[in-house]
């Protein structure tokens, strides 16, 4: 025995290193299943390989910096005032989907809906990978001294990146959502059609389990479901690229991630995610259906005051809405002028622009009336940031429109309007998702 | 005949083949620096994940040394470690650099591997190997769900058998005869 064993020393000692390397990966394929620690072994090699990592990424970023910052400015105005043209598009974006943002919030807590919510960030640095082309994951220079855990989500300005699969103390692994093993819950944008989006192993990304019946095509969005506990729902995750049948009843659906995966240099872990009730901004009071809706609906315009600062009784063709908002325009300078056409414009007409945004915006201070719908505030609340010079100017107009020469306070008014101009007559809502 | 005592020789069908040695800092800094490149370069340069330096890197030692014995242990220690900083068990590049290290340490104690069209042709041999065994383990041991190209694994071998032939001419000043 002894002689075959030394005859056959080399191969013995090849069957016994390979035997011991089987032993151990198939106590780390039985365990996988069960919570997975990080081992000791692992953390060693990392902290080995990593701090250079570090240093050459701090490196290259001074190095980057000094040149972009100091050296290389070339085309920077340009570039500068097409911002700040963006900045003034998206201001006026901004103004329109906060409407439609407090709308649906309003919503949602009318039906008790319960949405996840990104409540904390920790911004860290791509600095390795892990060093195969057959898996997809990277390093980050954040670790469990930074309060980053095991499956947290990392994600990018430009869409979702992946989870946090191993926390080391000053460093993670990050699993990539194109990788083989990740899997992500993902519905389309706009048919609401759900599945599950997995690596492949080179690479590209597949959204499975979508019947060959369902309608997808290309350029479809899609976005997190949250069904996977790990992403909060609605981040941007990629675009189809291409349809094709595939196995079984299934469709292929090839996705183009939103997030550049192979150029990626800044991530965001989610630290902290909250589970709540969207509040709508209505100051706790509760918003009827009803109410929202007949803001909406232009209606006739009411009556004007016979005689100034004598309250007359409301009138009864006015919606809750406008009497809301002829009431809140009047105690604005306690004036007993009957207010211009402004005040029973329909709330709907929120969105129609930064003249109408900005004469709402006078009366986002007025008290609200006790019994009446509060509606009105919130709408104005959701529009009340300024948007442009032209605004302003209509902020001014819209408060001297509602002051009174002479400055005596009057009761909120039951008053009805004068419709006194054109102003006075309903303006067509431009807002995307009314009625009219 | 009398053989030189410093320098040893192995005969193999009457050819003269010498026997490499390292010094520690090479023999620990060069596969360090490998993994560490492999780590880091891809990031920014992605088709830098073409290429496997830590294969390069056992697959030269084993044929200096022409040692079975060091050759498997030094194919295991770099595949470990290159398992260590991945996301999935320890021991599947370990066992595929393993029976590389041994066969090329094998293969370059009866083989004159010293020019370049033989590196060449191990080192494309030896790649295709590696991917073969990494395969067989990942699916099979794993389960992972792996696909094999003929196409893109003949042009990595290619791809990383270039770049094998150039390292080792580099890394051939760090030898030291025994």
């Amino acid at each position: 025995m002894e002689s075959v064993l030394g005859r056959y020393r080399n191969l013995t000692i090849l069957v016994g290193v390979l035997f011991l390397q089987v032993l151990g990966l198939a106590v780390q394929v039985k365990r996988s299943a069960e919570a997975e620690h990080t081992r000791l072994i692992r953390i060693w090699a990392v902290d080995a390989i990593t701090p250079f990592e570090r240093v050459l990424v701090w490196g290259q970023n001074r190095t980057g910096n000094l040149w972009h910052n100091y050296f290389f400015l070339r085309g920077v105005r340009a570039e500068n005032r097409q911002l700040k043209e963006q900045i003034e598009q998206m201001r006026l974006e901004q103004v329109r989907l906060s409407e439609d943002a407090a709308q649906a919030r309003r919503l949602q807590s009318l039906l008790a809906f319960k949405e996840q919510t990104i409540a904390k960030t920790v911004p860290a640095q791509v600095i390795g990978s892990s060093g195969s082309d057959l898996s997809q994951s990277i390093y980050i220079d954040k670790g469990s001294n930074d309060g980053i855990a095991q499956d947290m989500a990392v994600i990018t300005v430009g869409g979702i990146v992946g989870k946090v699969l191993r926390v080391y103390p000053t460093t993670s692994l990050v699993l990539m959502i194109n990788d083989q093993s990740s899997g992500v819950g993902a519905l389309l944008e706009k048919s609401r059609l759900q599945g599950v989006l997995r690596g492949s192993p080179n690479g590209e990304l597949i959204l499975d389990r979508v019947m060959s019946d369902e309608q997808v095509s290309p350029g479809d969005i899609l976005l997190s479901s949250g069904g996977d506990q790990i992403f909060p729902k609605g981040l941007p995750v990629g675009t189809v690229t291409k349809v094709n049948p595939g196995k079984e009843l299934f469709l292929s659906v090839k996705v183009k991630p939103a997030a550049d995966l192979s150029r990626l240099e800044e991530v965001l872990v989610v630290t902290e995610k909250r589970e709540q009730e969207p509040v709508a901004e209505s100051g706790g009071v509760r918003v009827r259906a009803a109410d929202i809706l007949a803001q909406r609906l232009p209606s006739v315009p009411a009556k004007p005051a016979t005689v100034a600062g004598a309250p007359p009784a409301a009138d009864e063709n006015t919606a809750p809405g406008q009497t809301s908002s002829a009431v809140a325009k009047a105690p604005s300078n306690g004036a007993a002028k009957p207010p211009t056409g402004n005040a029973i414009k329909p709330e709907g007409t929120a969105s129609a622009g930064p003249a109408g945004n900005a004469a709402n915006q006078s009366l986002a201070h007025d008290v609200p009336v006790s019994g009446q719908p509060v509606t009105s505030q919130v709408l104005k609340k959701a529009v009340h940031k300024p948007v442009s010079q032209d605004s302003d100017t209509d902020v001014a107009a819209g408060s001297a429109a509602a002051s009174n020469p002479d400055g005596s306070s009057v009761k909120p008014a039951k008053a009805p309007p004068k419709p006194s101009s054109a102003q006075s007559l309903p303006q067509t809502p431009a807002s995307d998702d009314d009625p009219h | 005949m009398t053989i030189p005592t410093s320098v040893p020789i192995t005969y193999t069908s009457g050819e003269q083949i010498e026997v490499y040695r390292f010094n520690i800092p090479v023999t620990v800094g060069v596969p360090l620096l490998a993994l560490f490149l492999q780590a880091f370069v891809p990031r920014r340069l992605p088709f830098f994940s073409i290429f496997d330096l830590p294969l390069l890197v056992t697959i030269f030692f084993a044929m200096a040394r022409r040692n079975p014995i060091s050759g498997l242990f030094t194919g295991a220690a770099i595949g470990l470690v290159q398992d260590m900083l991945g996301a999935y068990p320890i021991g599947i590049y370990g066992i595929a650099k393993t029976l590389v290290g041994y066969g090329a340490s094998s293969l370059g104690a009866k083989l004159d591997v010293e020019n370049a069209g033989a590196r060449f042709l191990v080192t494309l041999g030896f790649y295709l190997l590696h991917q073969a065994v990494y395969f067989t383990v990942a699916r099979g041991m794993v389960n992972l769900t792996l696909n094999w190209s003929w196409s893109r694994g003949i042009l990595a071998g290619v791809v990383n058998a270039f770049l094998g032939v150039v390292l080792y001419f580099v890394l051939d000043k760090f030898k030291q005869r025994t």
